[in-house]
């Protein structure tokens, strides 16, 4: 198929968000469904011919064994001086085209369990079906036209539409309080980080005069060395710039201390987490560095930065999982934790200082990271997917009412437990791969790194088996409802089982020749001692998992009583919700925004009502002057005239 | 010489105007004040340019357009009268803030 194809693998999910969101009220929502579903299906098949013969095909993209980056459209859209213009186009690297498979996957994915999540048991559509629907496309549409942007400026404005539409399904039901609340916070987080984005592109388009990735990325060093000599509180400006740019990525990837919106955005329907919150808006960020990696890797302090928030991030979230009892916001800790991995994977890339030159070990760590966010878009969004199955069966989010359940939903349970294995690092599962090559990596960068990351992933053995095991073991499930829960409908049960098929083998991807930063293959060579370790790590944390939570017995508790103080800071997520309460509240609103309104209020509308009211008594007081009587009017217009006349008559006879 | 009778209908025309209050009467001066001006247009196309007839045209034209103005006011001067059985200008306040 050719290449060029590319555009309608964004056209098609942006015109059915059109065709959903116009017509679908019109149609019936069983109706706007199937297409909804149809339509991603064939976006998804364009998606995957693309992206194949993006990889394997003959043609201009492969030369001499490099996969190159080519633009396939592009419009100008702005333009503001002869340098500086903002295109729209299609750009496809070895990223953007994994990114298409991944995104269209997923998508299709959910939007096919969604007939089945979004409905009762009895099979009737909720209220506001078609909205969802549409609003699903519109997402689709974003994150794609996200990762095939030719230029950072595209890249921002897709940034900001899959804020909007994560923000749109966040607070898809929209009568509860709580999601209207995670809806706000996630937009307004990501907002803000945004902010330090657009900050970010204004300086480096400033210096660099263009916007275009494939001019930035074809000679970074002169793009880093267009603003020599420009430095900003001791660091040169195009750290600042992109660091700027790293925390607008770090926004929407949840990274610490912008992530706690992540674990609130669950308020939203559970397909749209494992979608958006999971499996492709949240690694945009990453996506966002891995897109400019050739610029971070000549800049060691921001890649330093990077190291260390996500080396930090990916512990703190860990940790927080380990005790949360709502299975969505454990899994939504977990999601931040494996999106650090990505980010400090690619951070340590660069593991001897500013080398322009290749060699052993530099951009596998690029490489690690993007197979890892392959790999885990699969797995979390088969995790994801199977929380909802259960939350859908249960009606609760919490693993208190839930427990034993493996009886009942066999089907779930197995997909949960392949989810469980992948995202552990437990061989032959998908995650094992990733994981390995990012724990290499680390250790090329010091054996300390390398040391946190393995205790990170045996954390994540551990969090994501005390899950499984309280879900599905535990003790034996008390039925609440009418009816017990069990397997859902096909529609529900086949996505898990794709996807739980794709986690098992996605390992087996030869992700070092397709995905790498400059397109050339990377020879990868199992690291046995790191592999090894790290299994045994990994195993470590599942037997612990299963000594405390597999059968139900007193250890928990007893844990959780011998460190209170410790577990109910980890349960209230180190209080940063609270924290940031206080900052915004107390702080800033007390300080700053009180002290503007009164300015604004008094002084401001003050002069403005001044003004009014000036105007109002003037006008009152000479609105005698016009009666309305005409003969009046004309009176005083006839003297006014004779009186003229009369001058003028005396200034020509003078 | 035909300028006079042209300046005291003229004259007539706007005293009328402004000091009568029935409506009919000021629509009968403003006539009054319409065909003075015609007059002047004539008598000037006559003994100024009198190869010419633009001026005795115009005043066609002008007729014929006040007619119709005035069978316009005629008949909202009726309307006002339907409604508020007056047309005393002094009278017609109703619209008034």
């Amino acid at each position: 198929m050719p290449l060029s194809y590319t555009i309608l693998v964004i056209a098609i999910p942006l015109l059915m968000f059109l065709f959903l969101g116009l017509a679908g009220v019109k149609m019936g929502k069983k109706l706007t469904g199937v297409i909804g579903v149809c339509a991603m299906g064939v976006t998804t098949v364009i998606a995957y011919a693309v992206a194949l013969t993006y990889f394997f095909g003959t043609g201009e993209q492969v030369v001499d064994g490099v996969r190159q980056q080519l633009v396939l459209n592009d419009w100008t859209w702005l333009k503001f001086s002869d340098h500086l213009v903002v295109k729209l186009g299609v750009l496809l690297d070895p990223i953007s085209a994994m990114m298409l498979i991944v995104i269209t996957t997923v998508s299709f994915m959910v939007h096919l369990y969604s007939l089945g999540y979004m409905s009762d048991h009895h099979g009737k559509p909720e209220k506001g079906f078609q909205r969802y629907y549409a609003f699903l496309a519109l997402f689709t549409f974003s994150m794609l036209g996200l990762v095939v942007s030719t230029n950072i400026f595209q890249m921002f404005i897709f940034f900001e539409m899959v804020g909007v539409s994560s923000y749109l399904l966040i607070g898809f039901y929209y009568t509860s309080p709580a999601a209207v609340h995670a809806s706000k916070k996630a937009f307004i987080v990501t907002r803000l980080a945004d902010l330090f984005f657009l900050i970010g592109i204004m300086v480096l388009s400033f210096y660099t005069s263009t916007f275009d990735f494939t001019d930035l990325m074809k000679n970074p060093a002169n793009a880093l060395a267009s603003a020599q000599g420009a430095t900003f509180m001791g660091c040169s400006v195009m750290a600042w710039a992109l660091t700027c740019i790293f925390i607008g990525g770090a926004g929407k990837s949840a990274m610490y201390p912008l992530h706690i919106w992540l674990p609130d955005a669950m308020e939203g329907p559970t397909p749209v987490s494992a979608l958006i919150h999971a499996a492709t808006m949240v690694v945009a960020g990453v996506y966002l560095i891995a897109r400019m990696f050739p610029l971070y890797v000549l800049e060691q302090g921001a890649m330093d930065i990077i190291c260390v928030v996500g080396a930090f991030t990916a512990f703190y979230a860990a940790a927080i999982a380990c005790v949360q009892s709502d299975i969505k916001r454990a899994l939504a800790f977990s999601t931040i934790s494996q999106i650090a991995f990505m980010m400090t994977s690619l951070a340590v890339s660069n593991a001897d200082g500013a080398l322009i030159e290749i060699h052993e070990g530099y951009g596998l760590g690029y490489m690690a990271s993007m197979f890892h966010l392959f790999t885990h878009a699969m797995f979390k969004a088969l995790l994801f997917l199977c929380a909802g199955a259960i939350i859908h069966a249960v009606h609760s989010n919490e693993n208190s009412d839930m427990h034993g359940l493996h009886k009942f939903m066999p089907i779930t349970s197995i997909a949960f437990l392949i989810g469980c294995l992948a995202i552990a690092g437990i061989p032959p599962f998908a995650g094992f791969w990733s994981k390995d090559e990012i724990l290499v990596a680390c250790y090329a960068k010091g054996l300390g790194w390398g040391l946190w990351m393995s205790m990170v992933a045996g954390l994540t053995a551990f969090y994501m088996f005390r899950i499984y095991f309280l879900i599905f073991f535990w003790k034996k499930h008390e039925v609440h409802t009418e009816h017990a829960p069990a397997d859902q409908p096909w529609t529900m049960t086949l996505p898990l089982i794709i996807l739980a098929a794709i986690s098992i083998v996605a390992g087996f991807v030869p992700a070092g020749n397709l995905v790498t930063w400059d397109g050339a293959a990377l020879t990868t060579h199992m690291d046995w001692s790191v592999a090894g370790a790290s299994v045994l790590i990994a195993l470590v944390g599942i037997a612990l998992a299963f000594r405390l939570y597999y059968k139900e017995n007193e250890l928990p508790e007893k844990m959780k009583n011998a460190l209170p103080n410790l577990w109910e800071a980890a349960y209230r997520r180190f209080y940063m919700d609270e924290l940031y309460q206080f900052i915004t509240h107390k702080v800033i609103f007390q300080n700053i925004s009180k002290p503007i309104a009164w300015f604004d209020r008094t002084v401001i509308d003050g002069t403005m009502n001044l003004l009014g009211d000036i105007t109002n008594s003037a006008s009152y007081a000479i609105r005698r002057l016009q009666s309305g009587s005409i003969q009046w009017y004309v009176f005083v217009y006839l003297v006014g005239v004779l009186l003229i006349a009369g001058v003028t008559m005396v200034c020509v006879l003078i | 010489m035909y300028l006079v009778p042209s300046l005291v209908m003229f004259g007539c025309g706007v005293f009328g105007f402004i000091t009568r209050k029935n409506m009919i009467a000021m629509l009968i001066s403003l006539e009054l004040m319409l065909n003075s001006v015609d007059i002047n247009f004539v008598v000037f196309n006559r003994f100024l340019y009198p190869e010419q007839h633009e001026g005795m045209f115009f005043t066609l034209f002008a007729i014929a357009i006040a007619a119709a103005e005035t069978a316009v006011a005629i008949a909202l001067i009726i309307n006002v009268y339907r409604v508020v059985k007056n047309v005393d200008i002094n009278q017609l306040t109703k619209l008034k803030f």
